[in-house]
């Protein structure tokens, strides 16, 4: 194999499994370290200039990175990350000094955010500092969009919510709330510098299958349900409950369900458990309170009798492995089942709906009726109108929208500037500082903790059922958070190899607990694999491998089970190994965090 | 020396041996000699031999006396007894607790001061005994523990870290261990696990007296220009003469050499140890050939490595004095006090 350039900013980005899972980029291990030094202000200023909402985040992110955790791959559970981002925005001081100045004279340049939803909030929050004039448009009355209509107290209270939506509409956001849009074509008549559409997918899917219309009064859509309970429109629900879906909105239906009311509640799921698109997490809360979910029951009909709904007939099928490895369902022979229920939410999925763009705008749609863009500038066929969050590739989640922004910000930036939106784009980075302070002296905390994952604190169940605005989840308090710190790994302290320096006296072979260090004859990097002191078997994570050595042969990484503890260099004699924090640039207008981590 | 401590945890896929155990068991406390130091790789390859080897920990002593290289027994197996002795008196205590219980794996890790200067006298006498054992000695040239004042392994002209030369002639304790009776004598580098493994495993399965002398660079002493014990001095001047493979008993033999110089010497517990001569026609079994061998390229200023001659049928300490079969705690009172009639009888003889 070639030797590594670790100057690609992506190579050690990768080594950063959170990081790089995550669609924002936040530099996860770095605000963990400042939660353990308990500078939780500082910890979520570099949240909030990354993924703009971190005390909602902190609470209802999807977490992608947690599944691509390092330890989950060195022993089981990965760490609480989102919980740890919830620390730093539970226990944070006062943000003011942090803010970016917002320039009262304006640069000239009107912006439309359409939907105020959180990429419209963080393609605000990007764009103010620089002077542009943003307006922002919204149907409901108050900003937030599927953050607050969609996401129910009990997980998100109404104050978390607000402060970070009012953080960033204070920067100077001119609001247009109440403000139901019509008409694109008419929009683009108010002739903005650009247009950013935001406006999520709104529309929930529904199930056309016989009774469907008989009984339409008793059945709602998930999200619409949702959203009638969050703005105080509706406060019970009556009798027995199936929510239909397995999804997190189907989860948020069935646990609102339970606390407005409901003699009881069931989740049927077409699928098998395993497969449901919810978090692991929020199954776990809901069938913690009590709530049954019933697996690969497709369902069939609606029962109903004089217009009123009796119940609905499930189908039974089984899951089986398909030729493409997914599963697919085959019938299981058992009968029908039928279960009663006087009200059902279907919460089976959702899809981006834009019936107010006319199809001759300017705008083309692809054939599932989304908007054509290009990926890395969001960019649709008008050019002055970009999409991002659920409205731009469908239903995503929060995060993934903070991360649209950041690029539809760059876009629209460099648009309103006359340059070329890819040409023009600031390139991606990577810094490597040591962290060797002296002998034996690491600027971070490099021993592993073997401690298993902590539990997070509930509320009590019965009160917590009875009130939907009483939070379930307490979060850790700080010393907690301090524990569950320290079982982060630090993996963008890289261990950094210069081979010049190299006396190959085997230290850090000999000292390494993972197995992780090999100096063989080089080779492709298939047969390398397979002859390494471990054979590294994860073809996912990269082999570091060094330049030539003095006995021909070459220092092999096999960075997938590395534990960054640091004592290969401890070990070496000759600092041909060094551990140096690596910090991505990850590009993005205005970066306001920095003085706050340095 | 390492502030912070080896993680329990280990690689997922880690091998276990026939005893469940990882090579992580095998391991010891960690070290506290200086970064780099050839010695740890020596206490690696111990572990590495001892895991795959399956042997268990319990059943080993490990014997030392002073010097850098005598606290490395503290590095590995620590689940296994051990005696760390006077400086240089490491033989004669592990002479005793050999004789008292011959059926422990005994490993004695000296080094070169104290077994070449302070402990001459007791290498030469262990070696002649031909305790049964496995007798390696840290070699680094130097004594690193005290700043780095030339050693009696040390090569004439050799020079400090300061450029002064070493006026003096080198103790060769191969070549001691040659002349006077060890009967498995090999000499490998710290630097070169490959060869030093198998040579570990074949001297704890050797029935006798095997010396192993690794040449092991001290970082911080003796590791520049000019040394002749430095990792590239070594790497530039020693060539393997036999490369021995061992292979426990009943496992296949894969050769990987041509079959033509290849040897296959039967251990006693049935194992095999299978010689690769990588040097011409050099007789591993002829005791002369090997020191002269050895002498010769001495003088050229190369290093001579790989098993250099063994004897496997040669007979260690208990069979030259006949001693019992069992080892003394083993030994029921009706054994040690037979009666005043095998008293009268053993009186009777002398008269």
């Amino acid at each position: 194999m070639k030797p590594t350039n670790v100057l690609d900013p992506n190579y050690f980005h990768k080594v950063v499994d959170c990081q790089w899972a995550c669609p924002a980029h936040t530099p996860v291990p770095e605000y963990i370290r400042l939660i353990a030094q308990e500078r939780y202000t500082e910890a979520y200023m570099l949240n909030w200039d990354s993924n703009v909402f971190p005390g909602i985040l902190g609470r209802t992110c999807d977490r992608p990175c947690e599944p691509a955790c390092r330890r989950v791959r060195t022993e089981e559970k990965p760490v609480a990350i989102c919980r740890l981002k919830r620390v730093a925005a539970d226990h944070k001081g006062d943000i003011t000094p942090y803010m970016p100045p917002v320039p009262t004279r304006k640069n000239g340049k009107r912006i439309a955010l359409l939907g105020s939803g959180p990429a419209s909030l963080a393609v605000a929050r990007d764009l103010l500092p620089l002077g542009y004039e943003v307006h922002m448009f919204e149907k409901d009355p108050a900003g937030g969009g599927m953050m607050r209509s969609q996401i129910p107290a009990f997980r998100l209270p109404a104050d978390v919510l607000e402060e970070e939506v009012d953080l960033i509409l204070d920067m100077g956001v001119k609001c247009h709330f109440g403000y139901e849009i019509t008409s694109m074509k008419d929009m683009l008549a108010l002739d903005y510098d650009a247009y950013f559409v935001g406006t999520g997918a709104p529309r929930g899917r529904d199930l056309d299958l016989p009774g469907r219309a008989e009984v339409d009064e008793h059945i709602h859509i998930g999200i619409d349900w949702l959203a009638s309970v969050a703005f105080g429109h509706r406060n019970s629900i009556a009798g027995k409950v199936i929510v239909m879906g397995g999804g997190n909105t189907a989860m948020d239906c069935c646990r609102t369900s339970k606390r407005l009311g409901a003699e009881n509640v069931t989740v049927v799921v077409r699928s098998a458990f395993e497969v449901m698109k919810a978090s692991e997490w929020e199954k776990e809360d809901a069938m913690r309170e009590g709530i049954p979910i019933v697996n690969n029951r497709p369902p069939k009909e609606f029962v109903h009798e004089n217009g009123k709904l009796k119940g609905v007939v499930f189908g039974c099928v089984k899951p089986v492995e398909g030729e493409n490895g997914r599963l697919k369902y085959v019938p299981s022979g058992e009968p029908d089942v039928f279960l009663e229920a006087d009200k059902i939410l279907m919460a089976i999925g959702q899809e981006n709906h834009c019936p107010w763009i006319e199809r001759d705008a300017g705008i083309q749609f692809d054939k599932w009726d989304c908007p054509l863009l290009d990926e890395v500038t969001l960019q649709s066929t008008h050019p002055k109108v970009f999409f991002g969050g659920d409205s731009a590739f469908g239903p995503e989640n929060i995060i993934w929208a903070s991360a649209h922004a950041h690029q539809a910000a760059i876009s629209i930036h460099l648009l309103c500037q006359g340059k070329d939106l890819k040409a023009d784009r600031p390139p991606e980075g990577v810094n490597l500082v040591s962290t060797k302070m002296g002998l034996h002296e690491w600027s971070y905390d490099a021993e592993h903790d073997p401690s298993a994952r902590y539990l997070v604190p509930h509320a009590n169940k019965k009160q917590s059922l009875g009130n939907i605005k009483i939070e379930v989840e307490l979060g850790f308090d700080r010393r907690l958070g301090a524990r569950e710190a320290q079982r982060c790994l630090n993996c963008d302290v890289q261990t950094v190899f210069t081979d010049r320096l190299c006396i190959e006296c085997d230290a850090c072979v000999d000292i390494c607990p993972m197995d992780c260090i090999s100096f063989t004859a080089n080779g492709e990097e298939e047969d390398l694999r397979q002859r390494l002191m471990a054979p590294a078997q994860n073809t996912e994570q990269d082999l570091y491998v060094s330049g030539p050595l003095p006995t021909e042969r070459v220092m092999v990484k096999d960075e997938d089970l590395c534990l960054h503890c640091g004592l290969c260099a401890e070990r070496c004699p000759t600092n041909a190994w060094d551990m140096q924090r690596s910090v991505v640039h990850i590009p993005q207008l205005g970066s306001y965090a920095g003085e706050a981590s340095a | 020396m390492t502030f912070v401590a080896k993680p329990r945890i280990h690689h997922p896929q880690l091998p276990v041996n026939e005893l469940g155990l990882t090579r992580r068991d095998y391991e010891g406390l960690v070290s506290t000699l200086c970064a780099g130091c050839g010695h740890d790789s020596v206490s690696a390859a111990v572990v590495q031999a001892c895991a795959e080897m399956a042997l268990p920990p319990h059943r080993f002593a490990k014997m030392s006396g002073i010097g850098c290289s005598s606290k490395t027994p503290s590095y590995f197996l620590d689940k296994s007894h051990g005696f760390n002795s006077v400086h240089g008196r490491m033989p004669s205590v592990a002479t005793g607790a050999n004789l008292a219980n011959r059926d422990l794996f005994f490993i004695g890790v000296s080094g070169d001061g104290d077994s070449a200067s302070i402990g001459l006298g007791q290498f030469a006498h262990i070696v002649r005994r031909r305790i049964n054992m496995l007798y390696i000695v840290d070699n680094n040239g130097t004594y690193g523990l005290t700043k780095g004042q030339f050693s009696a392994t040390n090569d004439r002209g050799s020079t400090s870290k300061k450029g002064v030369p070493n006026l003096y002639e080198p103790i060769d304790l191969v070549s001691m261990a040659l002349q006077i009776g060890a009967s498995f004598v090999a000499r490998s580098f710290s630097g070169d696990k490959a060869q030093l493994v198998p040579l570990i495993k074949a001297g704890l399965k050797h029935h006798g007296m095997a010396f192993l002398d690794v040449i092991s660079p001290c970082v911080a002493f003796n590791n520049h220009n000019g040394s002749t014990k430095s990792f590239d001095y070594v790497r530039g001047h020693s060539g393997p003469f036999v490369h021995a493979d061992f292979y426990p008993p009943g496992e296949e033999i894969t050769a990987h050499y041509d079959p033509g110089a290849t040897e296959d010497v039967p251990m006693p517990d049935g194992s095999t140890l299978r010689l690769h001569k990588l040097n011409g026609d050099y007789d591993v079994h002829d005791r002369v050939g090997a020191l002269e061998t050895v002498q010769r390229y001495q003088e050229k200023g190369e290093v001579v490595t790989g098993l250099l001659y063994v004897d496997p049928d040669a007979a260690d300490c208990h069979e030259i004095l006949d001693t019992v079969d069992v080892p003394l705690n083993g030994l029921t009172e009706a054994e040690l006090c037979p009666g005043s009639a095998a008293l009268e009888q053993v009186n009777q003889s002398f008269r």
